[in-house]
């Protein structure tokens, strides 16, 4: 079947909806999501959107910017980071004006509560710059937003997997998406194409992230010959539920929340005198896994999964329950303790892909390392790469990049749209992503994804995590190798048409095995630590060689690495310590 | 320990009617129902049809009735259901909407009573300051309820639903509450059309069901009852003037 739209949006988290309220004001818009559009991961989110509101105490958006760039080691861009955290303030007032219900000061304004890396006086103390709705912050983001589009009308496609992107050359044509209910193909013709399909934290054992989260936009975008962005900065969130990797906000923390070690020791206090439990997450993790290493996690064995304690039995059950139901409510169903009487075991779990789709300040996706702009294709929040993150995110940025800039690329599709021809997609168009299903599907016998998935996710978890070396990581890439080659013979079990859950699962592993391969290899060849990509053999951060971007092309089983230029207009980088 | 999961299946291009069919599982008594069920589609049969995504109760994705409850099964942990080897767990679809495949259902009716209700705020008023000024006690009003995640445990825990299928439902009352509650919202004439119907609030007669069942403690039963308080006094409001 053929559709005809100005834009299609693919995902339906914070991102997607929110660039479909302004695209669907001026075109004519469908948005794209495998799953129903309130069950997107932007709902997971907990802790808050950071914005220098001034609500509590005094704040300036160049504060945010410079805490920013500092946070993500400097591979920051710069003018991004700024157009950020200045747009911040209007973004957060307006999702306050559309119903979002936050926390409230006693004067009745939006309530703010300090996060890990946000400062006053470029790195003076803590500052309270997190707005907040409990330890909700996602969830009402996204019902919010979902709100607004049932209002405004916003046509859906529920449960449509995305396959394939249509180009001619640099100019977008559309989607091939697979039907869950039918089955069938669906090809849709549009003018603007907007990827915001989230993370890929489903490439690690132990993650945050839902099964959802398989980074469908990037692996089609690399399958189209578009490089991905800083791909070997992945950040693990510091505390995540002990073996289920379910997380527990950095809120915990901003709220007093303390780490502590089988001595029952404040050993942040060792790693970051000043910002102590508020450190950026790729420094606390590495924290915790050197306490670990080192015989202090609490059961002192050393071993990869042992943990640390996060105290949060002195904050009291009030604040617990006003501020951190949902988090208390987690340490009950899942470990059976209430966080107001007992400590809560954690350790750090994958989370959040800093890199992904190359993309401008409008969302704009860019092709190569000259800046070539694709016409017609965007992509935004996790899934797309501004950037800024750089090499380690901030707690609370996240939910304000994809408000950002998701808006920022809803708005600018609206213009191009404009002047954009009707592409004409021919017959063939789907036949790609058909020849790839029909293999699938043939009926012959051939292993089952289970057991791939599992692989890669515990050699990716092993070999490419927080520590990283020469050594693991060449062995990831060829073990990523090896699997991507038993994938060819996959086949489903599922024969029938109708809600076939399986071959949807196994197109994502096709995706997540394209992304662990890109990750792995950007990862091996970077030669230095920096951020989140912390390697045991090249220790330091090396400006001299490595302040830039890495771009990944996928070329059949290889990666081709290729860098670009970050932007360092405002800060010159300096050494990086709290 | 080794459990029994009893599924129901159905797949409308091949079945007359649902059947169920036993899965042996191995499975720890602190894991999730949902990893349960993602050994039997993993490793025993992929063509098991169910929903999922966040896995710790915050997308509302696999709702399911659980040894005739309806619930979660990322937030119902096994030992909850099954304490001994060779326990038997049952797992149905949510009732009151068609079965798409197995433990798919059909969610289309049950969003439509949810956009009935005009789920958004309302307020055309220009907004004084940067954000609308509402204070702490105000924003408790109708706190639980923001907390809903569209999962549909409710609206199959629901009896009243049993003999009228028009029932507006308690996800969607409850979310009309939300809006209604909110000092900053200008709708609740709006929805008076759809709530002070046959269908609307009216027909619930507290059996306290959908509360019981939902995974987010939102207290449904009492948000009802307040927004049908609520009409009736402006009900009176309205006859007195």
């Amino acid at each position: 079947m053929i559709h005809q739209f100005d834009t299609v949006i693919v995902g339906s988290g914070g991102a997607g909806l929110y660039a479909a309220l302004e695209a669907s004001q001026k075109s004519k818009t469908a948005v794209l999501s495998k799953l129903y559009p309130v069950r997107s991961h932007t709902g997971a989110a907990q802790g808050g959107i950071s914005a220098a509101l001034g609500n509590v105490e005094e704040d300036k958006p160049e504060w945010h910017a410079f805490d920013t760039v500092k946070g993500g080691d400097y591979l920051v861009d710069q003018q991004a980071a700024k157009i950020l955290t200045e747009e911040a303030l209007q973004a957060v007032y307006d999702l306050e004006n559309r119903g979002l219900p936050f926390n409230r000061t006693p004067e009745g304004r939006i309530d703010q509560r300090r996060f890990g890396g946000h400062t006053r006086n470029f790195g003076e103390g803590p500052v309270r710059r997190a707005c907040y709705a409990a330890d909700r912050t996602g969830h009402m983001i996204l019902q919010t937003l979902y709100q607004q589009c049932i209002k405004n009308e916003v046509a859906f496609f529920d449960e449509f997997q995305v396959v394939d992107l249509l180009l001619d050359g640099t100019t977008t044509q559309g989607v091939v998406a697979v039907e869950l209910a039918t089955g069938e193909l669906h090809v849709f013709a549009a003018k603007a194409v907007l990827f915001a399909t989230g993370g890929f934290g489903r490439i690690f054992k132990i993650t945050s992230n839902a099964y959802a989260n398989t980074g469908d936009g990037p692996a089609v975008c690399a399958r189209r010959g578009i490089p991905l962005e800083d791909m070997e900065f992945f950040q693990f969130h510091p505390t995540g539920i002990m073996g289920l990797g379910i997380l527990i906000s950095e809120a915990v923390r901003g709220e007093g929340g303390i780490l502590r070690n089988r001595d029952g020791e404040r050993f942040m206090q060792r790693y970051s005198p000043t910002l102590l439990d508020l450190a950026p997450r790729d420094i606390v993790a590495r924290s915790i896994l050197t306490e670990i290493r080192a015989g202090q996690g609490i059961r002192g064995d050393r071993k990869i999964d042992d943990y640390v304690h996060l105290d949060a039995t002195h904050l009291g059950k009030a604040v617990l329950s006003s501020k951190l139901p949902d988090i208390t409510g987690f340490c009950k169903t899942y470990l059976g303790i209430d966080p107001a009487e007992t400590a809560i075991p954690v350790l750090p779990t994958a989370h959040y892909a800093m890199g992904g789709i190359p993309t401008d300040v409008n969302g704009r996706v860019i092709m190569d390392g000259a800046g070539t702009i694709v016409d017609g294709l965007y992509a935004a929040g996790e899934c797309a790469c501004v950037s800024v993150h750089g090499a380690n995110r901030l707690g609370t940025n996240s939910l304000l990049d994809l408000v950002v800039f998701g808006r920022r690329a809803g708005q600018h599709i609206g213009g191009y749209v404009k002047q954009a021809d009707m592409p004409q997609p021919d017959a063939t168009a789907a036949d790609q992503a058909r020849a790839f299903i029909d293999r699938l599907t043939d009926g012959s016998s051939g292993p089952h994804g289970g057991h791939i998935t599992d692989e890669m996710q515990t050699t990716m978890m092993e070999k490419v995590g927080i520590y990283r070396n020469e050594k693991e990581m060449q062995a990831a890439v060829d073990e990523i190798k090896a699997l991507r080659q038993r994938y060819r013979s996959v086949r489903v079990q599922d024969t029938a048409k109708p809600f076939n859950t399986d071959l949807l699962e196994i197109i994502e592993l096709g995706n997540l095995l394209d992304l662990s391969l890109l990750t792995a290899a950007a990862a091996l060849d970077r030669r230095e630590s920096r951020g989140a990509h912390s390697r045991e053999d090249f220790s330091e951060r090396d400006d001299g060689n490595w302040l830039k971007h890495s771009l990944a092309y996928l070329e059949g089983d290889t990666v081709r690495l290729d860098y670009k230029a970050v932007d360092t207009s405002i800060w010159e980088p300096k050494p990086r310590t709290y | 320990m080794n459990i029994i999961l009893n599924i129901q299946r159905y797949n409308p291009d091949v079945d007359d009617a649902p059947y169920f069919q036993e899965f042996n599982v191995e499975v720890g008594p602190n894991q999730r129902l949902l990893d349960a069920l993602m050994l039997v589609k993993r490793f025993q049969d992929g063509s098991l049809g169910f929903r999922k995504s966040c896995a710790h109760g915050v997308c509302g994705s696999d709702a399911m009735r659980i040894n005739g409850k309806d619930g979660l099964a990322c937030t119902t942990l096994v030992k909850e259901v099954a304490q001994h080897d060779g326990d038997t767990v049952t797992l149905e679809p949510l009732r009151y909407l068609p079965v798409q495949r197995d433990l798919i259902v059909n969610q289309a009716e049950f969003f439509k009573k949810y956009r009935s209700v005009k789920p958004f705020l309302i307020n055309d008023e220009p907004v004084a300051e940067k954000e609308r000024i509402q204070s702490q006690d105000e924003r408790m009003q109708f706190d639980d309820t923001t907390n809903c995640i569209l999962c549909a445990s409710c609206y199959s825990a629901c009896p009243v639903l049993q003999d009228n299928t028009d029932f507006l439902g308690p996800a969607a009352i409850a979310q009309a509450y939300r809006f209604i509650a909110d000092t900053r919202d200008r709708g609740f004439d709006a929805r008076l059309a759809v709530l002070d119907q046959p269908d609307g609030v009216w027909p619930c007669q507290n059996h306290f069901k959908c509360t019981q069942s939902c995974p987010r403690s939102i207290l449904i039963t009492k948000r009802i009852n307040q927004t049908k308080r609520l009409i009736e006094k402006h009900k009176e409001k309205k006859a007195d003037t």
